[in-house]
């Protein structure tokens, strides 16, 4: 299955990658390769068979809802690229 | 033979005799690494800091500390987080990133007293199977063909970690192994690597690649030895939400060497077309190997075999580009550099953009594709059901009798470097071909090193165990180990 130029643009638009126009076509073709691969999957007889949502029999456990850490401000930024102020920051989002 | 070409198991006597030192050891395997920079296998370390810890170690050690690791020196895969230590999983996103935290499983072997080398060389984010795809410079394998120099992968993603411990660089390394990454360069460069159950090592603190199928696990040049590693780094983990609450036995007490009326599996469909014949030949001598210590060798099916690949390769990329949301240029790591009028999607797909590697990309992107709507169900589900029937192949067999599977590790031995083009992906992904349907079933594997091929690089046999039964799988692998003693190095170039 081949996909379109729009296709892969719209897929790195989701995937929040930027990629040059120039680049679309071979990475529509890589992208077309790989999902051409995964048509095999057509082939298997999957009626009434459940989808594995845990790889190991087991429940996912509960804990109190208890604050158990916090207060750590000045290490949780001190990753950051652009702290200000004791605050991430981003570019402007409202008006 | 220098002090870094010890086993852990030797280190550790000699070192409990007080006939060698941690700094002693830890300064062998400096200088080892200072001589092996061309191999690109360590993308970071500190001398003093190596030096520090063991001192520390030495003087725990005067006290009488017996832990089996204690002054050990070992390299740690960059994809784990070592407090105030550069941790990138080889991604120019994470530049500069310095975790405050430390992984559990780091934690457990500065806890046990070993020795922290350094920072291994990998796939960024795990994504690979050659260790090319990295920030830093692609690992270069101690091993080459008779005659030749051209440089081999030493396999992926912890191609670091396998070429580390082959080269006596340190004595023991952690990996992960989301599809075969410990076991396929495990296998490449002639030592033993192990992939324990899913949920067996805690995940937390770990860079997060495809979370269903990531699984840490230890590196090392015998089966004992990572058995000494195993015991200390497996264990129940509250910041794990899939950890295994069972006990972690003493995994050394289960080598005893004995493999009788023990039922092995040979899986039919893992006999590929055009597979090289050396490596039906190592098959062969496997079975031979475990038949004569008393095993019971049965031939068996894993029906839905051919469709691992194609499986693993829409629910690992669709977990990656959930897992690599994260990195938006926000919170660590790289910021793509931008003028102010910039709005906040065009700084997150700049970042993106300039952050991650060509392979990234496509795996974040094909994830993103499988997971979108309209075809959610025609990929995602449907792998997942088909998941489901992977899983149940090997529980039906398990369900029959058979304690353990045996199958080569790699379908070929270590190839060249750029000789898998990055505009062949499918090609590059078929190395996986054998490791990969393990982490869909959530069980434990190990390669053991078999033999030389004709041209003298190493090959490996892969045992596929039954969930939570790592003890019994290594002993298998010890029968295997003891009997074909692989007691090759690569020559050294560097």
């Amino acid at each position: 299955m081949g996909l379109s130029l729009d296709e892969a643009r719209k897929v790195a638009h989701l995937a929040r990658i930027h990629v040059e126009e120039r680049e679309l076509p071979d990475i529509a073709n890589e992208l077309s390769v790989i999902l051409d691969f995964m048509e095999q999957l057509n082939e298997v007889d999957i009626e009434g068979v459940e989808p594995m949502t845990s790889v190991t029999p087991m429940k996912l456990r509960l804990r109190k809802d208890k604050v158990t850490t916090g207060g750590e401000k000045d290490l949780i930024l001190s990753n950051a690229p652009l702290p200000e102020q004791g605050f991430f920051s981003v570019p402007k989002v409202v008006e | 033979m220098g002090l870094s070409a010890l086993t852990i198991s030797e280190a550790s006597t000699l070192l409990d005799k007080g006939e060698i030192t941690s700094v002693e050891l830890s300064q062998a395997c400096l200088n080892e690494i200072e001589a092996a920079r061309e191999l690109n296998a360590f993308s970071w370390f500190d001398p003093d800091l190596v030096m520090e810890q063991a001192k520390s170690a030495d003087k725990l050690l005067s006290n009488g500390n017996t832990s089996s690791l204690c002054g050990i020196p070992i390299g740690i895969k960059d994809l784990f987080c070592v407090r105030g230590s550069p941790t990138q999983a080889a991604s120019k996103i994470l530049e500069g990133f310095r975790p405050e935290y430390e992984s559990t499983v780091t934690q457990k072997l500065k806890d046990a007293g070993s020795v922290f080398m350094g920072k291994l060389n990998m796939d960024e984010f795990a994504m690979g199977s050659s260790t090319e795809h990295t920030v830093y410079n692609p690992v270069i394998s101690p091993w080459r063909s008779k005659g030749s120099e051209k440089p081999l992968t030493a396999g992926g993603s912890s191609g670091g970690s396998a070429a580390a411990v082959a080269a006596d660089l340190c004595l023991g390394a952690l990996g992960t192994d989301t599809g075969g990454s410990i076991r396929q360069p495990a296998a490449f460069a002639g030592v033993v690597g192990l992939k324990p159950t899913y949920g067996r090592c805690s995940r937390w603190g770990i860079v997060a690649f495809a979370s269903s199928l990531d699984q840490a696990g230890p590196f090392a040049r015998s089966v004992e030895d990572i058995a000494l590693l195993l015991e200390v780094i497996a264990g129940y983990d509250p910041k794990d939400s899939t950890s295994y609450k069972g006990e972690v036995p003493k995994y050394s007490n289960y080598l005893t060497g004995d493999v009788r009326g023990k039922k092995i599996g040979i899986p039919k469909e893992y006999r590929l077309d055009g597979m090289p014949g050396e490596i039906e030949e190592i098959w062969e001598e496997g079975k031979i190997i475990l038949k004569d210590a008393g095993a019971t060798i049965v031939d068996i099916s894993l029906p839905h075999t051919e469709f691992a690949l194609p499986t693993y390769y829409v629910i690992a990329p669709a977990e990656a580009s959930s897992n690599l949301a994260r990195y938006d240029g926000v919170r660590y790591g790289y910021r793509a550099a931008l003028d102010s009028n910039t709005n906040i999607v065009d700084m997150y797909k700049r970042t993106r953009g300039e952050g991650f590697g060509a392979e990234v990309k496509r795996r974040v992107m094909i994830g993103t594709y499988v997971l979108s709507q309209g075809f959610y169900e025609a990929y995602y589900l449907r792998a997942q059901k088909i998941r489901t029937l992977i899983k149940k192949d090997f529980e039906d067999v398990f369900n029959d009798g058979v304690d353990a599977i045996l199958t080569p590790t790699t379908p070929s031995p270590a190839f060249a470097l750029g000789e898998i083009s990055d505009d062949d992906p499918i090609k590059m992904y078929l190395n996986d071909v054998f490791t990969v349907t393990v982490n869909l079933a959530g069980l434990p594997g190990i390669s053991v090193p078999a033999r030389l091929d004709s041209k003298g690089l190493p090959l490996g046999l892969q045992l596929i165990g039954r969930p939570w039964e790592e003890g019994d799988l290594m002993n298998l692998a010890q029968s295997i180990e003891s009997n074909v003693q692989f007691n090759h190095k690569p020559q050294r170039w560097w």
